[in-house]
């Protein structure tokens, strides 16, 4: 299948801190869960933003072929607006879109249930916990039904029972309506279990390392972390980034 | 038990002060035209009440009236720059340059081209002008205050710039513009009252006319009544736009 985007030798400098990424090549296909693991300053949320189209290269070309709307993106933090309710929230890029407003709320009301918070609905940010509005956002980005939904370090301020819920709750989303997914992680262990391709980067500016597949079905099935097959992966993409501040050593 | 003490605190200090005054007046004979003792204050604000009640009345009302307009037209400025970049680069230079002018200074001014005849007019010009600046900067920092992943997914979206003001940074703006109106509030009473000073006596018969009629009369008991009036006002206001001001931010922030 053709990807839905692709970036080809890209290169992005910046004014004032010079290159942040590059030379990078990767792809993404319609459906499948990519990881981009890297270290600090690797440029991984410069790819994702090239990905979102929020950003130009500097070098390379990029290919998105996607259209208005089509792209959805969950930041680091809930990114929610206090004034508003985890509805209206949910509701707002379905509103930008030019989506009437009684038809946006209806439909950001089911994006609610399906994250399980149909309780919540007319809740504020301000009282909702930070799982809670991790999934308001979730929610947000589901709701326009995007082809390709990027992941910025989603759950990195939530604990660990909460993160590992979130994950397999993502999953579960994506098998509803499979859209394709590049989310960027500092966690090798989140990374395996979320992803069927890792990616991993080297230290700023960011190239890729290694590639490792991680075998096994999606959504994963119960005790996936046990399993040999995770472990490996979990230990190759260990082994990369490892390799990767030897080199700098 | 606290609470009732901090409460209290204030208003015995204010009773000590008050006390000390009184006795050291008495004790030095300190003659009344140069410091007239509070309970001599006291009396001159029972006998002049109802005229220093409608002296602060057309002072209130010149203020709260000048805060409204400020309120309007600096918000109205405030949203059209925020439309256009090119806009705000031009009028911010002028609106500090309005911010670092004092009042009096124009006032002069301002009362020639209100004409003779209409010396309310100029006094509601100057607060509105004392009123605006603080409203204004209040709502252009807030209007560049939105969070900047909120930006980017309005940047997703397409959303125009109509679309991003009006759904992103105004509402962003809000507890901002909130404070602007508490401290312009304080700043149009403190516009009217050097504006009624500088429109002299007989236009404007409000709290500063009141003090300089006293004045000129070295009628200093009732040159304090009306200065202690003026404070509690700004007191009470100041205390009704902060009640305000969290309501505000409650129904904002939904908590």
């Amino acid at each position: 299948m053709d990807p839905i985007v692709a970036l080809d030798q890209v290169e992005v400098d910046y004014p004032d801190r010079g290159r942040a990424l590059g030379p990078f090549s990767f792809s993404v296909a319609p459906g499948e869960i990519v990881a981009l693991v890297g270290p600090s300053g690797s440029g991984k949320s410069t790819a994702l933003r090239l990905l979102a189209g929020l950003e130009g290269p500097t070098g390379g070309s990029l290919r998105r072929d996607l259209g208005r709307g089509e792209t959805s993106v969950v930041f680091q933090a809930p990114t929610l607006a206090p004034w508003l309710s985890a509805q209206a929230n949910v509701a707002l890029p379905l509103e930008l879109s030019g989506m009437p407003k009684h038809e946006a709320h209806a439909q950001a009301g089911l994006a609610l249930d399906r994250v399980g918070l149909a309780a919540a609905r007319s809740a504020r940010p301000a009282q909702l916990s930070g799982g809670m509005a991790m999934r308001v956002s979730l929610a947000r980005a589901l709701a326009t039904g995007p082809k390709l939904l990027l992941l910025d370090e989603p759950f990195a301020a939530l604990d660990e029972i909460t993160r590992r819920t979130l994950a397999d709750d993502v999953l579960k989303l994506w098998a509803q309506s499979r859209p394709a997914i590049v989310f960027v992680t500092h966690s090798v262990e989140e990374a395996a279990y979320m992803a069927a391709r890792v990616v991993v980067m080297t230290r700023g500016p960011g190239r890729i390392a290694g590639e490792i597949s991680i075998p096994g079905e999606l959504p994963r099935p119960q005790a996936f972390r046990a399993t040999p097959g995770f472990r490996q992966a979990a230990e190759d993409i260990s082994t990369c980034l490892a390799q990767d501040a030897g080199d700098v050593r | 038990m606290n609470r009732i003490m901090n409460g209290l605190a204030p208003l015995v200090l204010l009773a000590v002060l008050l006390a000390a005054w009184e006795i050291a007046c008495r004790a030095l004979q300190v003659p009344a035209y140069f410091l007239p003792p509070p309970s001599a204050v006291a009396i001159a604000m029972a006998m002049d009440a109802p005229g220093l009640v409608a002296a602060a009345w057309n002072t209130l009302s010149v203020a709260l009236m000048a805060l409204v307009l400020a309120s309007l037209l600096a918000q109205a400025i405030a949203v059209t720059i925020a439309l256009n970049e090119l806009l705000e680069h031009a009028v911010r230079p002028l609106a500090s340059v309005l911010q670092v002018t004092p009042v009096v200074a124009i006032a002069p001014l301002v009362l020639i081209w209100a004409g003779i005849d209409h010396p309310e007019r100029a006094v509601i010009t100057l607060a509105v002008l004392v009123a605006f600046f603080p409203i204004f900067s209040g709502a252009v920092t807030g209007l560049h205050a939105a969070d900047p992943d909120l930006e980017r997914l309005f940047d997703l979206y397409q959303a125009g710039q109509v679309q991003r003001v009006l759904r992103l940074r105004l509402p962003s703006a809000v507890p901002f513009i909130l404070e602007g109106h508490k401290v312009g509030a304080g700043l149009a009473i403190i516009g009217a009252v050097v504006a009624e000073f500088a429109a002299g006596s007989g236009g404007i018969r409000g709290l500063a006319w009141r003090i300089l009629d006293a004045g000129n009369k070295l009628q200093t008991a009732r040159m304090l009544a009306a200065l202690m009036v003026l404070g509690l006002m700004g007191v009470v206001l100041h205390a009704v736009l902060d009640r305000l001001e969290q309501y505000g931010l409650k129904w904002w922030r939904g908590r």
